[in-house]
């Protein structure tokens, strides 16, 4: 049996084995080489694979993600860190205009093998800057991939699989989940767009990704316990996500509610919702329900925050009104 | 020491009077002593989240500070409690702020990061690098079109050179005339990386490149950073913009529990020897002040913070209703092109 690590460690340890896979694989970010990254997610990276491989860059992020995407088209598989997904706002050109674009409006002459790893969401009081959950931003440009891995297993194979697929992809991690312990299977399977069923139910889907996964385990424990069989499908993709898993799923409890921690207005839940309405009509024996954030922006104190992060008793609600 | 490649400029003979010199001791010292207590707060878990000190930086907080007249304006950075402090801030307020309560100067949503009087001009301390430096840009517009006679200050750290916002600013103010200083706070760290692995020119050359003038002083000795802080300020204020760049000592980690690692211990360990505080108080004694004087003005800035936190713990937590009404100014109805 192998030792549980951290998933922080996972993180590690998929950088660390893609880049002995594959010698075109490169880190960049701040403070990633000899700190080993304000989370540690890159610790013992440099002593393994040396300075030009793993490389501290100053605090320019505009042009450190520009300057990833210029490599990942002259042959290299840049994986860049932005240390708070709020900061991805300084480097939007470059993810947005440059990294997405470059293989379709050049007529397919390239791609850009790039990651874009960054953590997002709250739990650790760090305020309105840096705590806010944007992948919904990057779901919804063309040419880009998100990815949302919500177990230690998933922190390895996930990253593993963006670090391989060819065109840019954005994982997302949080930050509030980087202490959690769990097994790593270093020969799993290494898919883009597929879903995880991670609980099996009769009576209503709960549909979501991230750290908010556990707050739907505690939901389904707590429905269990009033006879209430909850599914619960793990994104873990959220570009592109599993049409085919999300709607088996629909078909089969014809009930649905969706939970992440971004703010619910306009986000991923709204995608799916939509797509279940249009798409799935026929399954369904209620109006599909979402848990999300509030539509302001996540607050620092401990009660603002605590009030903002969707939790099992939302989810439990809106099952129940489901239901109802 | 990472910062020993700049060498400060040779400052003028000291031409301040001493009861100014006080006044800036005492700044200093509510400064060291709130960010002392703030340290201790936060190892006891009284502190969400996480912050960052400017222990051992308080001369450029006091000397930059001091220098501003009432219509001025600063922005900061994650670093900038000094800055606030040094402003005028009432105590209570920033201890509710930092503490999460409801009474916080802004209501408990922005916490150490994003500590902001508007009342004073300080368009508020920032979690982004680099991003003071526009808010102030754009505050000396203002101050230019309205016709104020203000100033806007931008404090950046050492790190914020890499970043494009202060190449793109120092071009914009220089080319518009702004009144408008740019104030680096170098402490020779960037996080966990010394700043000769961050930044391949210097200020001074940077600011050359736009024709923006740069004077550089030994920001650890109070009276020269008042002294020149005064002189970019007034320059400013009818000229165009400048650059002040202050050389530093970060004595804590980059953040509260940063075990510092990075660090040598004799750098550490050598950090006391150019305290700030230890200097202006030396000066002070030189100039005649009693010892007696220091201890009361110790004791009466410790019975101030003792005060201002007492009302900071019995301060209520702040409720998510109130906190809706502010995502959008509250109007009556939103009329298109009205
Ligand atoms: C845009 C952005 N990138 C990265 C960070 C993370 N970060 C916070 S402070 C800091 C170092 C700043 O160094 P410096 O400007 O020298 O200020 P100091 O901490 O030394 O006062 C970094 C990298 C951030 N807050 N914002």
């Amino acid at each position: 049996m192998p030792k549980p690590l951290r998933y922080v460690n996972a993180v590690a340890q998929a950088l660390n084995d893609a880049m002995a896979a594959d010698p075109a694989v490169m880190l960049m970010g701040e403070d990633v080489a000899a700190a080993g990254g304000p989370f540690k997610a890159t610790r013992g990276l440099l002593d393994a694979h040396g300075p030009e491989r793993v490389r501290d860059t100053p605090i320019s992020e505009a042009s450190l993600v520009g300057a990833a995407v210029g490599a990942a088209l002259t042959g290299m598989k840049p994986v860049v860190e932005i240390m708070f997904m709020d900061f991805v706002t300084l480097a939007m050109d470059a993810v947005v205009n440059q990294a997405a674009k470059a293989r379709f409006m050049f007529g397919g002459q390239c791609s850009v093998p790039m990651v874009l790893r960054t953590p997002h969401g709250g739990g650790l009081n760090a305020g309105p800057q840096h705590s806010q959950c944007l992948e919904a931003w990057f779901a919804h440009i063309p040419g880009l991939r998100v990815v949302c891995p919500a177990t230690v297993a998933d922190a390895y194979s996930l990253l593993r699989a963006a670090i391989e697929a060819p065109d840019p992809v954005v994982v997302v991690e949080n930050k509030a989940l980087y202490a959690l312990q769990g097994d790593i299977d270093v020969n799993a399977p290494r898919e883009v767009g597929k879903a995880r069923l991670d609980r099996a139910g009769r009576d209503a889907t709960i549909v979501t990704y991230g750290a908010t996964l556990y707050a739907a385990r505690a939901a389904a424990d707590r429905l269990a316990a009033e006879g209430i069989e909850a599914e619960i499908v793990d994104l873990r993709w959220i570009q592109p996500w599993d049409e085919e898993a999300v709607f088996a799923s629909v078909a089969k409890t014809h009930r649905v509610v969706i939970a992440h921690e971004a703010v619910q207005a306009f986000g991923v839940g709204a995608e799916i919702a939509a797509r279940i309405a249009s798409d799935a009509f026929d399954d369904l024996d209620a109006p599909v329900l979402r848990v999300g954030a509030p539509f302001m922006p996540i607050a620092f104190a401990k009660t603002l925050e605590a009030a903002y992060l969707p939790d099992a008793d939302r989810i439990v609600a809106a099952v129940k009104s489901t239901l109802a | 020491m990472p910062s020993s490649a700049a060498q400060a400029d040779p400052i003028p003979a000291n031409s301040i009077p001493t009861d100014r010199r006080l006044a800036l001791h005492r700044t200093m010292q509510t400064i060291r002593a709130t960010e002392t207590t703030l340290s201790r707060l936060f190892a006891d878990g009284e502190i969400p989240g996480f912050i960052h000190l400017s222990v051992g930086q308080e001369a450029v907080a006091a000397g930059v500070v001091g220098a501003l007249g009432p219509r001025d304006s600063f922005a900061t950075t994650h670093r900038g409690h000094g800055h606030v402090l040094a402003r005028g801030v009432k105590l209570d307020l920033f201890f509710k702020e930092i503490m999460g309560r409801a009474g916080g100067i802004c209501g408990g949503r922005g916490g150490s990061m994003h500590v902001a009087d508007l009342s004073l001009g300080v368009l508020g301390a920032n979690g982004i690098v680099g991003a003071g430096l526009p808010l102030a840009t754009g505050s000396a517009l203002a101050h230019q079109t309205r016709r104020t006679g203000g100033v806007a200050v931008a404090f950046f750290g050492d790190g914020a050179m890499a970043e494009g916002a202060l190449h793109e600013c120092l071009n914009m103010a220089a080319l518009w005339k702004l009144p408008m200083v740019f104030v680096c706070e170098n402490n020779g760290w960037s996080e966990f990386s010394p700043t000769s692995t961050q930044f391949a020119a210097t200020l001074d050359k940077l600011g050359a490149a736009f024709g923006v003038p740069h004077r550089r002083v030994d920001g650890n000795d109070v009276a020269a950073v008042a002294e020149a802080a005064t002189e970019v300020v007034e320059a400013a204020r009818g000229g165009g913009p400048r650059i002040l760049e202050c050389l530093t000592t970060r004595w804590h980690g980059h953040f509260e529990g940063d075990p510092q690692r990075y660090r040598n211990a004799d750098e550490i360990a050598g950090l006391p020897q150019n305290d700030p505080l230890r200097r202006s108080a030396e000066a002070l004694l030189a100039a005649g002040v009693e010892e007696s004087a220091l201890a009361a003005l110790v004791d009466s800035v410790d019975a101030e913070i003792r005060e201002a936190l007492e009302a900071a713990r019995a301060d209520a937590l702040p409720d998510v209703d109130a906190a809706f009404r502010d995502v959008y100014t509250p109007t009556a109805t939103l009329t298109a092109g009205a």
